[in-house]
């Protein structure tokens, strides 16, 4: 449906997304997600034709564009969703809506499917924020686009409508059938609403995967940091597992070739999530607790290992650790941990 | 702000180059009109720079003078009716200067129309005293306004913490008040500056030998050259005024309490009476003026043609300045560099005196017959000389538009035209018409460009009012006066509202 091919834009002189990749199935939609800064509203402008890149070729159901065939934005049925909205300040709701749409049915479906119906004669102005991306969806929707467009759809809202908001917005898309991008700064966002995510990383795409790998298999640092919090111990891979200084724990790669063998041995540093942690309170032990946060929840730790990393923990709120308190740390989780390569000279983030 | 690139930049430019080569003409015809002649800087030459530079600072000291402290007086002490007070106290700036030179030139001296009534003879108000007073009572509300506007950003809380720390009300008034509202009187005072500098008919009326008034008489004794020479030593102070007021910097305060203190009664009375005074003496005098010549002569001299003559010019420079504004607002809201000074550089139009502005254009006119003393001669002066109003009042329109607001709509699938005929144009439209009747009024008004650009034979308000004082027959006056006061006074209403007052210049790169 959407295929990207060597994307590059430059401001002036400043490369913002550098040979970006890219190939979304139809009726799918795909979360861009990277810290603020990394190209991915570029790229989603790029694509849109809002931006005209440096190099590259985008194909949007077959019509391609590059810098010699530019295709202008309203040629290539891509709708966008703004961050701001972008509502027009001087039209109603229904008329916002029905902007450029002969059939009119088209309104009065997307007015219904967004709860939008009561609101037909409101002037944008007097909506709320909600509203206003509810209305900004629905006049995209139903301008029927074969691909949408959503930048940072949510972030001007506020947390607690957010969350109610993205599944609304996700449905709503679901229903239509449409392909859809969506750039967002907020991993959690991402991994709710994308069908795969899209990592960026200064202008690079560092992995595409399901929410659920991005997570458990993050094939790098920067992806496992991302998604969660985390901490990386140093240890020695063989078959038989990662031997930490916790103890030797069953381990996957994500990041190279590197396959255990019985005559190998190699240094890896192990991705340990907080929730992948036990505290028990026992002397000698092999760790000192640091802080100790109460989270609601939960509460959280920082210790010091022996060995000198720090490691965090989460745990129930309802027992409390004092710092200063010897632990022993262990892994609960069954699951293999993910350990990357540590090769030499590599930067360690 | 996002930037959306839809058209490469130069597309931008290459309509807007032609405009501010338009607008730069002035300047290179004055040059090279100054140097076909050597150029001499003579003892008579210095002293109308004397004269110029004394008017100038006089007429400043005179303003702040009066305007700082009544500024004062209206925002931050408790008065009754302070409303009102303010009000006639921003009156006088709907009485064009010149309406006023010529009421004090009809009114005072011997057989001025104050011997008619009452027998006694007041000193006559010409030369350099007379004229600065004249200008004072019309320019003194600019300062009243920006002074008044650095008041009303000054939180309160600044002077009450004052006087914990041990300061008397008066000790605030110098260490706390006057260092944050420097900014406003500075600002007020370069304006007063510019205006003292341009105006032509003022010093003209009252005799008074200034660049200005120098500048004509050249012009009507041929010395084209050396009006051009005249023109740009003008223009060279105009350029020093306005440096300094891009520099001039407001200090952004955050928002709180308005001071508001509680006058005593000696001070109510001198508010009440200074006020009453100046009122008299800049907004009674014409008025009554006018009032007993029309008693005495009625109103058959006035021609309705003269009327038509203002007006359609002036409504054609209005249509003509904001069509040539829109692309140059346009471009510069994009915010590049190149863009806003293009920008700056059209707008040094405004700072041309209307008399420069004339005898450039009527030099090109001599080179263009099937041009000059033709309608379009004359509405290409008012575009020139007025377009930075038009270009203000749509980029403050195009600057509250969201960029996003025609990616919106182009991702919707309309075209660059349907972008602009149905989003962008409904919206900056309120923008453009008060840009437009911004330009209106301000061309009826005008006086020289109209003298030197006019049709021949055409009368306007203002060159009826100037031929009137020519040939003495004050009478004929009342009606043309009356009219340009009721059109300045909606100007002012309109200037007033969008504060364009205090923000001559386009605003710096953001």
């Amino acid at each position: 449906m959407l295929s990207i091919e060597t994307l590059n834009i430059h401001y002036g002189d400043v490369h913002v997304v550098r040979n970006l990749n890219l190939h979304i199935a139809k009726g799918e939609i795909l979360a861009l997600v990277g810290p603020t800064g990394c190209g991915k509203s570029s790229a989603l402008r790029a694509i849109a034709g809002l931006l005209e890149p440096s190099k590259g070729e985008i194909r949007i159901d077959g019509q391609a564009t590059t810098n010699d065939n530019f295709v202008p934005p309203e040629k290539r049925s891509a709708g966008m969703v703004f961050q701001d909205f972008a509502l027009f300040p001087h039209l109603n709701v229904e008329e916002n809506v029905g902007f450029r749409v002969s059939e009119s049915s088209q309104v009065d479906l997307w007015l219904s499917n967004l709860g939008l119906k009561a609101f037909r004669e409101s002037m944008p102005e007097t909506l709320s924020g909600g509203q206003k991306q509810r209305v900004a969806l629905a006049r995209s929707l139903a301008h029927q686009p074969k691909l949408l467009l959503l930048d940072e759809p949510l972030s001007n809202l506020d947390a607690a409508l957010k969350i109610d908001l993205r599944l609304q917005i996700r449905h709503a898309i679901k229903k239509a059938g449409v392909t859809a991008i969506w750039v967002t700064h907020d991993q959690n966002e991402a991994m709710a609403i994308g069908d795969r995510v899209a990592v960026m990383r200064e202008g690079r795409i560092v992995q595409v995967d399901t929410p659920e790998k991005c997570y458990e298999a993050p094939n790098s640092r920067f992806v496992a940091k991302f998604f969660g919090d985390g901490s990386f111990l140093k240890g020695i891979a063989s078959e038989t597992g990662a031997e930490t200084a916790i103890g030797l724990h069953p381990f996957v790669h994500t990041n190279g070739a590197f396959l255990p063998s019985a005559n190998s041995v190699s240094q890896v540093e192990v991705l340990i999530r907080p929730h992948d942690i036990d505290l028990i309170e026992e002397t000698p032990g092999n760790a000192t607790v640091q802080t100790q946060a109460y989270e609601g929840e939960t509460r959280h730790y920082l210790v010091q290992l022996d060995s000198g990393e720090t490691l965090e923990a989460r745990l129930s709120h309802e027992h409390r650790i004092q710092p200063e308190t010897r632990v022993r740390a262990v892994v609960k989780s069954r699951h293999p941990l993910v350990a990357f390569h540590l090769k030499k000279n590599q930067p360690s983030t | 702000m996002q930037r959306y690139s839809f058209a490469k930049r130069w597309r931008l430019h290459v309509p807007i180059a032609p405009i501010v080569l338009l607008a730069l003409s002035p300047i290179v015809v004055l040059i090279a009109l100054a140097t076909q002649e050597p150029l001499e800087f003579g003892s008579r030459n210095w002293r109308i720079l004397g004269n110029t530079v004394g008017l100038t600072a006089l007429t400043v000291l005179g303003a702040v003078a009066i305007g700082a402290p009544l500024a004062f007086a209206t925002t931050c002490l408790k008065l009754r009716r302070a409303g009102l007070v303010l009000a006639m106290l921003v009156f006088p700036l709907a009485v064009p200067s010149y309406i006023g030179a010529f009421a004090y030139f009809a009114a005072t001296g011997p057989g001025g129309e104050i011997e008619n009534l009452f027998g006694i003879a007041p000193p006559e108000v010409r030369g350099l005293f007379g004229t600065a007073w004249v200008m004072t009572l019309y320019t003194f509300p600019f300062v009243v306004l920006s002074v008044r506007a650095s008041l009303l950003r000054l939180d309160a809380g600044l002077v009450e913490s004052g006087r914990t720390l041990g300061l008397t009300p008066l000790g605030t008034l110098s260490h706390v008040i006057f260092p944050r509202i420097r900014g406003g009187i500075a600002s007020g005072a370069l304006l007063v500056a510019l205006y003292t500098l341009s105006d032509f008919a003022t010093p003209a009326i009252l005799g008074f030998d200034t660049f200005t008034r120098a500048i004509y008489v050249e012009y009507n004794a041929f010395g084209l050259s050396r009006a051009a020479w005249l023109s740009l030593q003008l223009l060279l102070l105009v350029l020093v005024v306005l440096t300094f007021e891009s520099r001039a910097k407001t200090v952004r305060e955050n928002p709180g309490r308005t001071l508001r203190w509680n006058p005593l009664p000696a001070t109510k009375f001198c508010i009440f009476i200074s006020t009453t005074l100046i009122w008299i003496s800049s907004v009674g005098l014409p008025f009554v003026l006018f009032f007993i010549w029309i008693k005495r002569e009625g109103v058959r001299s006035f021609e309705p043609s003269i009327l038509l003559h203002s007006v359609v010019p002036a409504g054609l420079a209005a249509f003509c300045a904001v069509i040539v504004a829109l692309p140059l607002a346009q471009a510069a809201s994009y915010g590049g560099r190149t863009e806003n000074w293009m920008l700056r550089l059209t707008s040094f139009g405004f700072g041309i005196p209307g008399i420069v502005m004339g005898t450039a254009l009527v030099y090109v006119g001599l080179h263009l017959p099937w041009m000059y003393q033709t309608t379009a001669m004359l509405v290409l002066g008012y575009v020139l000389r007025f377009l930075p109003l038009a270009t203000g009042s749509l980029r403050e329109g195009l600057d509250r538009l969201e960029n996003s607001l025609s990616a919106a709509a182009r991702s919707l699938g309309a075209s660059p035209f349907e972008t602009f005929r149905r989003v962008k144009l409904p919206l900056i439209m309120p923008a453009a018409l008060s840009g437009a009747a911004l330009i209106f009024l301000e061309a009826m008004r005008e006086l020289p460009l109209t003298l030197l650009l006019r049709p021949t034979g055409m009368e306007t308000l203002t060159t009826r009012l100037w031929q009137v004082y020519e040939a003495g027959y004050f009478g004929d006056a009342a009606i043309p006066g009356l009219l340009l006061i009721f059109t300045s006074f909606i100007a002012m209403l309109l200037f007033i509202r969008t504060e364009r007052l205090l923000r001559l210049a386009p605003e710096a790169e953001t």
